[in-house]
């Protein structure tokens, strides 16, 4: 596999060339415009690859990206977001050897990779099915005392800031697939010591017709990052996927300046966490007052 | 020297495209941060002309349009105002009323624009009746058509009767470069205009890309630049259309102090013609002072 051949070539009297993994912002993968990197390590410590240390400016272009595609990928259909998500799902299935092998890199187990991969296709199908569902099932007609049509749909919240768990692939594919299939778009933050699933996944996203700028991914250090993404009056809700009740607190206290909504999600193991519940907490409840009768 | 059809003369000297390029890189490479980035902020604000020039324009909107020039950002009281207010000549009246007394400018677009197609007779009457209904400001655009076919006395004799129906309103001379082809045909327009009496000179009427480009601006600041040292007198300069964010606006005031100097760091002899560069110059400006990036949603239309 690729991430052994450092180690290989060092054996074979050369010099290795670590691939720079580039990051994923709106469909191109430029690297940080910082210019600087870190090293992902094996487990032993040697080093595998490059990764890019993205700065404030690059989670604002990945704001900007986010937000452009948000209208366009809300006004597809419901319908058209489940067949994309489908997709991305035949993809990473495609490509299921090379995760298998980047989760072993960082010290996972084969079986334990194989299932990682299984699930985190099982979890794109899940939120394909559920796409053109979720608003089925929490729409609703209201009863009121007046002579009125009352409704309530849900919306797409718009732009959501997404703070990656540590599990590096079901993890990342669990926070970010609910959040697309109810049509918001997304700049996640890759910070755990394993980022080299979720930057290719960002491969896999760029040939499964997702259209540019709706996931948008971002590898470098949290306390980075993450201030400034809280902070962001144009991210409309931060999804935070850490343990560390710290970490949520400050993000909480950044994200006050425009009240966005803040979803703590403090799993460490992503197996069970699926559900329409994780669509429907990053949607906007809308209700309507329609006039009736004569 | 090249002598037109009708015999006159227009001596420019010719332009090196890739120099040109060349130089406008190296000015773009320049990194304004901090308070010199919030002074170019305020100086990019209070030269801005803001303009709407569409089909669909109501007294309504150019109302709506006056009041955000009179007062940019609500939470921001202190920002200075833009120089001017640009729209079509039946508005010129509506927008006149609407900024009295507030020392903003009302400019207004005339000779048939954008196309600049029609009877000079009829271009004539169109810019005394913006200059009656109140226009400060004129921006006519010159009868491409003509000039590239080499009728340059033409195009002269147009704008010097143009400047004549102006009276004491001032002339901005729309060269439209994106249908010019090239920078040399630029730069001769560019000449021809400073000659025949254009207070300003500008690039396009945003009807047509490309626009503004930096290197057709570093060439006409280079025109005015020469006629300065030739008759000592100020031309002003007016970059249009495509211009949007705060980063280009910085560009542009980098590349006019480099070849005109501090003089036309101001809004009587430079300007930008834009719509939505004022809402991304308010941001820069809030996201500089508050530390936290900005939304669009939270300025005015």
């Amino acid at each position: 596999m690729s991430e052994q051949r450092p180690a290989a070539a060092a054996a074979a009297g050369r010099l290795p060339v670590l691939k720079t993994h580039k990051v994923y912002v709106g469909g191109k993968f430029p690297r940080s415009e910082s210019g600087r990197f870190d090293r992902a390590l094996a487990p032993d410590g040697t080093p595998i690859a490059n990764i890019c240390r993205c700065s404030r400016k690059d989670v604002r272009d990945a704001v900007t990206a986010a937000r452009a595609a948000q209208a366009g990928w809300a006004g597809r259909t419901a319908y058209n977001r489940g067949q994309i998500l489908y997709r991305i799902a035949e993809m990473l299935e495609g490509r299921s050897g090379q995760f298998e092998a980047l989760l072993t890199a960082g010290g996972a187990t084969s079986d334990e990779a194989a299932a990682e991969v299984q699930a985190a296709v099982d979890r794109l199908l899940h939120y394909a099915g559920w796409t053109d569902k979720f608003q089925q099932v929490f729409s609703s007609v209201n009863p009121v005392a007046t002579s009125h049509f009352n409704f309530s749909i849900l919306e797409a919240m718009g732009v959501i800031g997404v703070l990656a768990p540590a599990s590096p692939l079901l993890g990342l594919v669990s926070s970010i697939a609910p959040a697309i299939a109810g049509g918001n778009t997304t700049v996640a933050l890759v910070t755990g010591s394993q980022p080299l699933p979720a930057v290719t996944f960002g491969e896999v996203l760029n040939s499964s017709d997702v259209p540019g700028g709706v996931v948008n991914i971002l590898t470098g250090r949290r306390d980075e990052m993450l201030a400034p993404l809280a902070a962001h009056r144009d991210v409309d809700a931060l999804l935070l996927c850490s343990p560390d009740p710290d970490v949520a607190r400050s993000a909480e206290i950044e994200a006050v300046h425009n009240l966005k909504r803040v979803a703590v999600r403090p799993h460490e193991d992503w197996t069970d966490v699926q559900s329409p519940y994780e669509i429907t907490d990053l949607q906007e409840v809308k209700t309507t007052w329609h006039p009736i009768g004569s | 020297m090249q002598l037109s059809p009708s015999g006159a003369r227009v001596e420019s000297p010719p332009i090196d495209a890739v120099g040109v390029e060349e130089r406008v890189a190296r000015l773009c490479s320049r990194s304004i941060k901090k308070d010199a980035k919030l002074q170019a902020l305020h100086l990019t604000l209070s030269m801005i002309d803001l303009t709407t020039l569409e089909g669909a324009d109501s007294e309504g909107k150019v109302r709506q349009l006056c009041a955000k020039a009179l007062q940019l950002h609500a939470a921001l009281p202190e920002l200075p105002h833009v120089a001017a207010v640009c729209v079509y000549p039946a508005l010129v009246g509506v927008a006149k009323r609407a900024l009295e007394g507030s020392g903003i400018n009302v400019a207004s677009v005339a000779t048939s624009f954008p196309a600049g197609q029609a009877p000079i007779e009829i271009k004539l009457l169109e810019v005394r009746k913006a200059v009656e209904a109140g226009a400060d400001e004129v921006d006519m655009v010159i009868s491409r058509g003509r000039f590239l076919a080499g009728d340059f006395a033409y195009t002269a004799d147009e704008i010097a009767s143009v400047k004549e129906a102006c009276g004491e309103a001032h002339l901005k001379v729309i060269l439209e470069t994106g249908e010019l082809g090239t920078l040399d045909a630029v730069r001769r327009a560019s000449d021809l205009a400073m000659r025949s009496g254009a207070d300003f000179i500008k690039t396009s009427t945003g009807k047509i890309k490309p626009a503004a480009t930096m290197p057709v601006v570093l060439v006409m600041l280079e025109a005015i630049r020469d006629h300065y040292l030739r008759t000592g007198e100020k031309i002003g300069m007016k970059p249009a259309g495509g211009i949007s964010t705060a980063k280009d606006a910085i560009r542009h005031l980098v590349m006019v102090r480099e070849t005109l100097g501090q003089d036309w760091l101001d809004p009587d002899l430079y300007r930008f013609g834009a719509s939505s560069l004022a809402n991304d110059v308010l941001r820069q400006i809030v996201k500089q002072r508050s530390g936290i990036y900005q939304s669009f949603d939270d300025f005015s239309l």
